[in-house]
């Protein structure tokens, strides 16, 4: 495993630097308790004919200045924890996708190109990476310590998790949501190379011709799901008169925002395409009669990933 | 045998097992508490010397990860429910809140001694869970991993967990009530002893959130048994409502377990510092807002789960002004301590351990609150480091203590001293070699609940385990000369540290009607001046 210190990441290494400001804060404020209870237990233990005068009465002087004092570096240390967080768990727009489902007990890791790989995650250095993450059963969490980074992966939800790496190499990968008898054995490796290196290890995963990338997987899954019989060819949306029902356009839909018959809006991200395929009752457009069945049960995690994957990249252009 | 009734002790006032089992004196149900508590502490405790001897192998030494899950699940659900929660609470409140008032006893007699039925029925369904295997979940029950993947005896565990939630709101209902309704007169509110407050905000959090958590039980049981979709979301469920749920009771159930401890050595400090408490309303309304700021911080156990971002900012606020009312309270120990004439009996050792360990403990709670270092540090061994520090490091020093100090006025036998010091002090060291490590190794990002792991970690581990085994001395040393006392130690007098407080004004042990003549309270608490002032 490549080196733990300093961390592969710029936000792994700012992590390092809050841990060491509360570490000087805490040791700071233990020696301040353990001096004065060593110094009272030898100054004032019974035996001792230290000078101890009447006992003061005005204990509130004493009481604000502590309370303040604490409040002040609780204040401080609760903007700086706060700020970085909002920061770690901001995608930058521009990242890599890559589709992560876990699953009793193993890592199954997808990337566009279609190349797949288990317990093993391959990312170019210095280019954000957007891991979207998904399980089949219980509750797991995908975990790099080397990237100070972690997030839990649920059933029935995408969760993102994003990372720069700096520095190639291969860090450990944990799960660390107490998942059942193999939660122990459910890791692997982060292998984090050059760009070159990386598009030779994708060219090399993905042998031409085996297998397709996951957008155009998607596009087979889309006609074998009869999602094109109300869908249209290309998701260019349906009519009566067209496929004989009314069904949204999915060309250009990712990213937009879709007005649902609740009267909300939501943008259509991943999570949401993901509702319409296995839950359409609870996402219902407007305008459309809600005539869509569930394919909950019926397609796995991972044809949903490429599903999702196929529809993102159909381009409104290709609207008739 | 022709004594007064009122000299009678409440040890002599019957020898049968029926005076035992039938009896509603509150300082009888505390010793049926204390043995029962007390058998749980050690199952619960073998259980975790069985996961250091595995740790101490990266690659377990147990044999499977089947085993492994079940003993830490078995260890959690032990100690939470069956020691921590109860232990302070049930055995010195009930022998000390009706003394501490001047009181004749609880105000709901027959109520206690339903309440330890009901905690042994419970202890006994949590018994049979891990007879017939046990389960593999964790103490936190997490769906939808509970719902229906665990193989374990899930709905068994719950059951117990369940039951012994009665036990606690008939405890917490209680002592409300007898705080309220049975002081003694002249006992105003800011005349009790703080040992007294902490235990009335342990009571209202544990009538508060315990129902919440019998209700979450009861969802989970549904989910498991008939498949009603609650929180799994194959049939329709929230996977995060549970936790939510989960942690809204137990967060605030951290306080419980935490609470008694300062009121324990909030009585401690002061007798052996012979010096009045500083800062008395201070202490005592830090107490309060623990209580109530503590029900509104359960969301930091889910900065990692999926919640909103801006959630985890409210919660990690709420979460550091949870921490100041526990800095105010230590600051005021040591306060009291400057200027007195500090003794080092065993339970004052075990009191300034208690602040050495729980400071500890709080200070990496604060490592937890702020958001970014706790997305690297949760769910590791840090934050089991972190709460063995406030819940064993803590509570079980603070139990300790309080059963070394009052040992006389219960048994009316004194302890052997030089050992109650030796026990103290292996403890201490015991305790820290045993977890300081944990820290460390959850920094290099060890994850908790391993059954095996990367061979680097091996050293850290190691250290702990035989840290383990210097904790498990201590903790069987006290067992020892404890019970040897109760046959061959000295006789107690009434007040043997010349402490303040009504309980030492009752012969040790107390008679059963526990005071001759109702006491009326004149004097606020801790007014060791006087004292000092006759013995020098």
């Amino acid at each position: 495993m490549s080196g733990y210190f300093p961390s592969a990441t710029a936000e792994g290494r700012e992590i390092d630097f809050l841990i060491l400001a509360l570490t000087l804060v805490s040791c700071a404020v233990l020696a301040l308790v353990f001096a004065l209870i060593f110094l009272y237990m030898v100054r004032y233990r019974a035996e001792s004919d230290a000078y101890r005068g009447a006992p003061g009465r005005k204990t509130w002087r004493f009481e604000i200045s502590w309370t303040a004092a604490t409040l002040t570096v609780f204040f401080v240390l609760f903007i700086w924890g706060g700020d970085l967080y909002v920061r770690l768990f901001q995608p930058p727009a521009d990242a890599l996708q890559i589709y992560v489902v876990g699953k009793q007990w193993m890592w199954k890791v997808e990337h566009q190109g279609g190349q797949r790989e288990i317990n093993a995650l391959h990312i170019p250095i210095n280019r954000s990476i957007q891991l979207v993450m998904t399980s089949e059963d219980v509750i797991h969490d995908f975990s790099v310590p080397a990237f100070r980074i972690k997030h839990d992966v649920l059933p029935g939800r995408y969760e993102s998790l994003w990372f720069q790496v700096e520095t190639p190499g291969t860090f450990e990968l944990f799960c660390t949501q107490l998942c059942g008898v193999g939660h122990y054995s459910m890791t692997g490796v982060v292998v984090a190379l050059t760009q070159p290196e990386f598009e030779t290890w994708l060219s090399g995963a993905a042998p031409s011709g085996e297998r397709d990338d996951m957008a155009a997987a998607g596009k087979a899954l889309f006609t074998a799901h009869g999602c094109s019989g109300c869908h249209g060819e290309n998701g260019v949306g349906g009519s009566p008169a067209t496929t004989g029902v009314s069904a949204p356009a999915l060309a250009g839909l990712f990213g937009r925002l879709v007005k649902l018959q609740t009267g909300a809006t939501v943008t259509a991200d991943e999570k949401f395409l993901r509702d319409c395929i296995l839950t359409p009752d609870k996402t219902r457009i407007a305008g459309y009669p809600q005539i869509m069945p569930s394919f909950s049960g019926q397609i796995s995690e991972e044809d949903v990933l490429r599903l999702i994957a196929h529809i993102k990249s159909l381009r409104s252009g290709s609207r008739t | 045998m022709t004594h007064a009734p009122a000299q009678v002790s409440y040890l002599d006032d019957g020898h049968t097992l029926r005076s035992w089992l039938l009896t509603t004196d509150h300082k009888r149900i505390a010793i049926l508490y204390i043995v029962a508590i007390t058998f749980f502490f050690f199952a619960g405790g073998f259980a975790a010397f069985l996961i250091r001897y595995n740790l101490s192998s990266p690659n377990g030494l147990i044999g499977s990860a089947e085993t492994y899950n079940r003993l830490f699940s078995m260890h959690g659900i032990l100690m939470v429910w069956f020691f921590l929660v109860p232990a302070v609470p049930v055995t010195l409140g009930n022998f000390l809140v009706p003394l501490m008032l001047g009181a004749r006893d609880l105000a709901f007699p027959r109520l206690n001694l339903l309440s330890w039925y009901l905690f042994l029925a419970a202890g006994l369904v949590a018994l049979y869970a891990i007879v017939i295997g046990g389960v593999d979940t964790g103490w936190t029950f997490y769906t939808p991993l509970t719902s229906f993947y665990s193989k374990g005896h899930v709905v068994a565990a719950v059951a117990a967990i369940f039951i012994a939630g009665f036990s606690s709101i008939a405890t917490g209902l209680n002592f409300i009530v007898t705080i309220h309704k049975l002081r003694a007169p002249g006992m105003t509110w800011y005349k009790m002893p703080v040992f007294l407050w902490s235990l009335y905000a342990t009571s209202v959090i544990l009538v508060l959130a315990t129902p919440v958590l019998a209700m979450t039980l009861l969802l989970l049981v549904f989910e498991r048994i008939f498949g009603i979709g609650v929180f799994d979301p194959a049939i329709g469920g929230d996977p995060l409502l549970f936790q939510h749920l989960f942690w809204f009771y137990s967060h605030p159930a951290v306080y419980v377990m935490i609470l008694p401890g300062f009121g324990v050595i909030s009585e401690i400090i002061p007798a052996f510092s012979r010096k009045e408490l500083f800062g008395y309303k201070f202490v005592v309304w830090a107490s309060i807002a623990i209580a109530v700021i503590g029900f509104l911080v359960w969301g930091h156990h889910m900065f990692v789960a999926g919640t909103s971002l801006y959630s985890a900012l409210v919660f990690s606020l709420l979460s550091y002004m949870v921490a100041v009312p526990s800095a105010i309270k230590v600051f005021n120990w040591i306060g009291t301590m400057h200027k007195g004439y500090i003794r080092f009996d065993a339970p004052m050792l075990y009191a300034i351990g208690f602040i050495g360990l729980f400071t500890t403990g709080g200070l990496t709670g604060l490592f937890l609150a702020a958001l970014a270092a706790d997305v690297h540090l949760t769910q590791t061994y840090f934050v089991v480091a972190h709460f063995h520090y406030v819940m064993v490091g803590g509570m079980v020093s603070a139990y300790f203590a309080g059963l070394h100090f009052w040992w006389p006025k219960i048994t009316g036998r004194l302890y052997p001293e030089m050992w109650g010091r030796a026990g103290a002090i292996i403890i201490f060291v015991g305790f820290n070699l045993t977890f300081f490590p944990q820290f460390l190794l959850g920094y290099l990002g060890m994850p908790r609940r391993y059954f095996a792991y990367p061979p680097h970690f091996e050293a850290l581990n190691l250290l702990s385990s035989s840290g383990a085994l210097i904790l498990a001395v201590g903790y069987i040393l006290p067992l020892g000369y404890l019970a040897w006392s109760l046959f061959y130690g000295e006789r107690a007098p009434a007040n043997p540290w010349g402490a303040t407080g009504l309980e030492w004004t009752t012969p040790s042990p107390p008679p059963t009607e526990n005071f001759p003549v109702t006491p009326i309270v004149t004097q606020a608490p801790y007014q060791y001046r006087q004292a000092v002032a006759v013995e020098r």
